[in-house]
């Protein structure tokens, strides 16, 4: 039962965070949807280990390496920011509409 | 016990989640994605998991103020005081939210996973340091040696210019068309990409 109250709050952060990412028209924003996706996945881990694996350290394994995807989608998103409004005065996902091409 | 707590902060979480996108300012964005990590971090601990739950929720609270320091470097409404609504593709994306979260759920409903909770007296951290230092060292190396090589590429990526100089000084993007004009900001009408104010009337 506990286990699928956590799944479905994970499923319900990891359809927040895609309409965020989807949605936002602010890098800023939409960093923080993925953010929000990563934060279900996690859930989900801490979920299935604890109440589905027995307690495989495996599992704890998993849960740390979301939190350094987390990092890492955090210092490379905020880099790429910077440079692209360096380049192109941009802070908006319709500024650089000439990616399209 | 722990059921109820568990069930509060995993409702506690999914509504800080949401109020992400329904605040005024974007600070109170990065703070309201604080508490929600920090809500799946006290699920962490109550579930038998302390090392991960608190290092979720102290690596997240230094997350969140740095993104809070860059909210306020790309904010176009610091105070929050006018409503904010930054969206496009608004239908779909809402779509797209809704028909994840219910497919993930009714994946998660009509599934039947083993019930295999974790023993109460079990050294989980003991054996998380035993599993990253023994069998999963090579995952565990490989993944500091990816955060080293994120801290050289933010470093390059965000720099203003390398050791030699701008390194597109004196370059032309292509056109977008052949032989039209070139792509990207004009030079000498610096700012006209600057559309900070589109969203707040």
């Amino acid at each position: 039962m506990t286990l699928t109250i956590i799944l479905l709050g994970a499923a319900a952060l990891i359809g927040i965070g895609l309409y965020g990412a989807l949605s936002q028209q602010s890098f800023v924003m939409l960093m923080m949807g993925l953010e929000l996706m990563l934060n279900g996945a996690l859930l989900a881990i801490i979920g299935f280990w604890s109440l589905s694996l027995g307690g495989m350290p495996e599992g704890q394994l998993l849960a740390i390496i979301v939190m350094a995807v987390m990092a890492i989608e955090m210092a490379i998103g905020f880099a790429l920011i910077v440079a692209v409004y360096r380049k192109r005065q941009a802070d908006m996902t319709e500024s650089i509409g000439t990616l399209k091409q | 016990m722990t059921d109820l707590l568990v069930t509060l902060l995993a409702a506690f979480t999914v509504w800080t989640g949401w109020r992400v996108f329904r605040v005024d300012s974007m600070v109170r964005a990065s703070f309201s994605l604080m508490l929600s990590f920090i809500a799946v971090g006290g699920i962490g601990v109550l579930l038998s998991a302390p090392y991960i739950g608190v290092a979720t929720v102290f690596m997240m609270a230094v997350e969140m103020m740095v993104m809070a320091i860059f909210m306020v470097m790309f904010m176009m409404n610091p105070a929050g005081l006018n409503p904010m609504s930054m969206v496009h593709q608004h239908r779909f994306s809402i779509g797209a939210g809704v028909v994840a979260a219910l497919g993930l759920g009714a994946a998660v409903l009509l599934s039947s996973p083993p019930s295999n909770p974790v023993l109460s007296d079990a050294d989980v951290v003991a054996e998380l340091g035993h599993e990253l230092l023994g069998p999963s060292m090579l995952i565990f190396e490989t993944a500091g040696v990816t955060l080293l090589a994120t801290m050289v590429g933010a470093v390059i990526l965000s720099s203003r210019q390398g050791r030699f100089g701008n390194a597109d000084e004196g370059s032309r993007p292509p056109g977008l068309s052949p032989d039209g004009e070139p792509a990207g900001r004009k030079p000498d009408n610096g700012g006209e990409g600057h559309h900070h104010h589109g969203g707040h009337g």
